[in-house]
């Protein structure tokens, strides 16, 4: 860093610049966004590969179709031969894109595709359902820790009460519930196999993570002299929520869009892992490992592939937070060393 | 200090007793759920839903329900599954209460013990190649799904190294400690490893930030120039210290855990404890055995928060009246 020799004459460039430099030279929070960035085009152009490379249907079973392998024309399913020749073990990894890259699931559905898609899921309702938790947290962290009173003893006590549960408990009795019947909520409808009802539901359960340490801040702002010199000269609340509080609060929030995503992306898988998550026929990592659960000892792929990337995406998505923590919270660097 | 505790615990006592309505509005009161027909079957005529209604009281008032669901849980104890019925609920807790405490008692006893030694060296070795190294081991930890943690490892003990590194592990399930100690360290290794693997980085980075910080502080200084060696200062001023958040945090995870946030590595590795329980419940809709075991797991979540915060107040004064 150099010092300006030229000072007043140049302008400060402002925290949002500043915390953008930060990150830019931050180099493993760049080489997990380059990470990102790759799982995400890669579930852009599932179709592509579907349609183009592996010309699969990867939503519907394939119980007696034929793949080559080496030139040779095999079935994707092959009774067993072992115990009560019950079961089927699906083809494995042929390492060839064109024909099961990754071999098939017990239906017969090429595993790779189904990642792809499975991916766009993932990433759908983690980061939906973090943006939303974001939005929600902040939004009554706000209104609690400015309004005081009645209003925010109401609020902290449902939060303590949501808080006081174990996350993946609430989701699953939530999940259990709901997926009965579909939410229906005033004018909202949600069908229960919709993609949305996860996302209400992992959006819903982790609002106490981000509106008490919001409300905590808003707390300490509500003294603060500006504050208070807004309200004494006659600003309407909106304005003063708009204009004073809000900016303050709003890189915290930021902060947390990464690391919450990657707590949804981990809440959804379990939950679909579990089987009250999302449901067929949409995919999602979650889904493929536990449709790989019977074959972990004969077709470990289809269980170990979501696994990784569900680690690869998480992992990159809590690097990447740490570093936008540390660039849009510079106090956070001090204190937390680095 | 008393009157802090007493308050405390009557507040805990408040959501202990909104949680278990809140379970109950959930499962008795969402538009659409109907548990007469889960437990009446499939395409049951109305007059058969209509016996099962009112065999299992369901066609009383809401309150009433509540009320008499209570005191058969906490008053005569009695309270029975819907679904195996005759089967109580109560005992069923306090069966699967030794399997999930087994499994997060031991491995939290491995996460912590990892977690510090993890952090402290990681705070002491700043900016050398093992800091980064530790530190990624952490954001390992935090980023695998359980389950799936809990899958590879079933497959690498259980089937692609089973005949060769690991022909001494046993098949997954549980064996009490009562029964034969040794196999009961060697059903639950695996299962420990697992779940510490997630929690032990977590620890490890939060650590490594308040020793860093610690070791920045007044106190310190001042203990250098009264000349006392590095050695000293990193356990008995700066880990001391640094160590309260981390047992805070400790309480509400182990709460959480011993609650049935355990649940998956149960789940994978066969383990009949809390979570598991709740898990089969949940999936047969049989709310007696829901409502006990999520009233269980909100008695401890619930009790180590209080125990947390009543600790704190002990320990910084100026929480007393926060």
């Amino acid at each position: 860093m150099t010092l300006a020799p030229s000072a007043g004459a140049r302008r400060s460039p402002g925290p949002w610049r500043t915390a953008a430099g930060d990150l830019l030279r931050n180099r493993s929070a760049l080489a997990s966004a380059a990470v990102l960035l790759l799982v995400v085009l890669a579930t852009v152009c599932a179709p592509l590969y579907a349609d183009h490379i592996a010309h699969t249907d990867p939503f519907q079973s394939h119980v007696s179709g034929t793949t080559v392998v080496d030139g040779k024309t095999v079935p994707v399913l092959t009774p067993s031969s072992t115990g009560l020749g019950l079961g089927v073990t699906p083809i494995g990894p042929t390492w060839d894109p064109a024909h099961y890259f990754l071999g098939a699931d017990n239906q017969g559905r090429d595993v790779m595709a189904r990642l792809l898609y499975g991916g766009r899921t993932s990433l759908f309702i983690g980061f939906t359902a973090a943006l939303l938790t974001c939005v929600l947290g902040t939004a009554v962290g706000v209104v609690a820790g400015y309004a005081g009173g009645v209003l925010d003893a109401v609020i902290s006590r449902v939060l303590d009460v949501i808080w006081a549960f174990p996350v993946y408990l609430l989701a699953i009795c939530l999940s259990v519930v709901l997926l009965t019947n579909g939410l229906k909520l005033g004018p909202l409808t949600v069908d229960a196999g919709s993609l949305w009802l996860p996302v209400a539901i992992i959006a819903a359960i982790y609002v106490p993570y981000i509106a008490r340490p919001l409300r905590g801040q808003v707390l300490v702002l509500r003294n603060k002299e500006y504050i208070q010199a807004a309200v004494g000269s006659g600003a309407p609340t909106p304005r003063i929520l708009r204009r004073e509080v809000l900016p303050n609060v709003v890189p915290t929030a930021l902060v947390f869009v990464p690391l919450m995503t990657a707590l949804a992306m981990l809440t959804e898988s379990a939950l679909s892992f579990l089987s009250v998550g999302v449901q067929p026929p949409d995919a999602s990592w979650g889904t493929i490992i536990e449709d790989g659960l019977g074959l972990l000892y004969t077709r470990p792929a289809v269980t170990i592939a979501p696994g990784l990337l569900i680690a690869l995406t998480t992992a990159a998505l809590n690097v990447l937070g740490d570093g936008v923590r540390d660039a849009l919270d510079p106090g956070a660097r001090l204190r937390g060393g680095v | 200090m008393l009157a802090f505790a007493l308050k405390r615990f009557g507040s805990a006592l408040l959501v202990m007793f909104a949680i278990s309505v809140l379970v109950f509005l959930i499962f008795f009161a969402t538009p659409g759920v109907d548990p007469a027909a889960r437990i009446a079957g499939r395409n049951a005529d109305p007059a058969t839903l209509a016996q099962v209604r009112h065999s299992f009281g369901l066609d009383r008032p809401m309150p009433v329900r509540y009320l008499l669901m209570m005191r058969h849980l906490l008053i005569d104890r009695d309270l029975e599954s819907f679904v195996n019925r005759g089967s109580r609920v109560i005992p069923q807790i306090l069966q699967a209460t030794p399997v999930t405490l087994s499994l997060v008692v031991g491995a939290a006893l491995i996460w912590m013990t990892a977690g510090i030694l993890m952090g402290t060296a990681a705070a002491t070795l700043r900016g050398r190649a093992a800091d980064p190294l530790i530190m990624l081991v952490g954001v390992v930890g935090v980023s695998l799904p359980a389950y799936w943690l809990g899958e590879v490892v079933n497959l690498l003990t259980q089937k692609q190294l089973h005949d060769s590194l690991f022909s001494w592990v046993p098949p997954p399930g549980y064996v009490g400690l009562g029964q034969d100690p040794g196999q009961w360290a060697l059903h639950m290794l695996f299962p420990w490893l697992t779940l510490a693997l997630l929690y032990a980085g977590i620890y490890a980075r939060l650590l490594r930030g308040e020793v860093v910080t610690a070791l920045n502080e007044d106190y310190v200084r001042t203990a250098r120039a009264k000349g006392l060696s590095e050695r000293r200062i990193l356990i008995r001023h700066a880990l001391r210290c640094s160590l309260i958040p981390i047992v805070s945090l400790f309480g509400l995870d182990f709460g959480a855990l011993v609650g049935g946030a355990a649940l998956l590595t149960e789940v994978v590795f066969g383990l009949p404890g809390i979570g598991k329980l709740t898990f089969d419940a949940l999936q047969n809709l049989d709310l007696p055995v829901i409502m006990g075991t999520v009233l269980y797991a909100a008695f401890f979540v619930v009790l180590a928060n209080a125990l947390v915060d009543i600790l704190y107040a002990r320990l910084d004064p100026r929480a007393r009246h926060a």
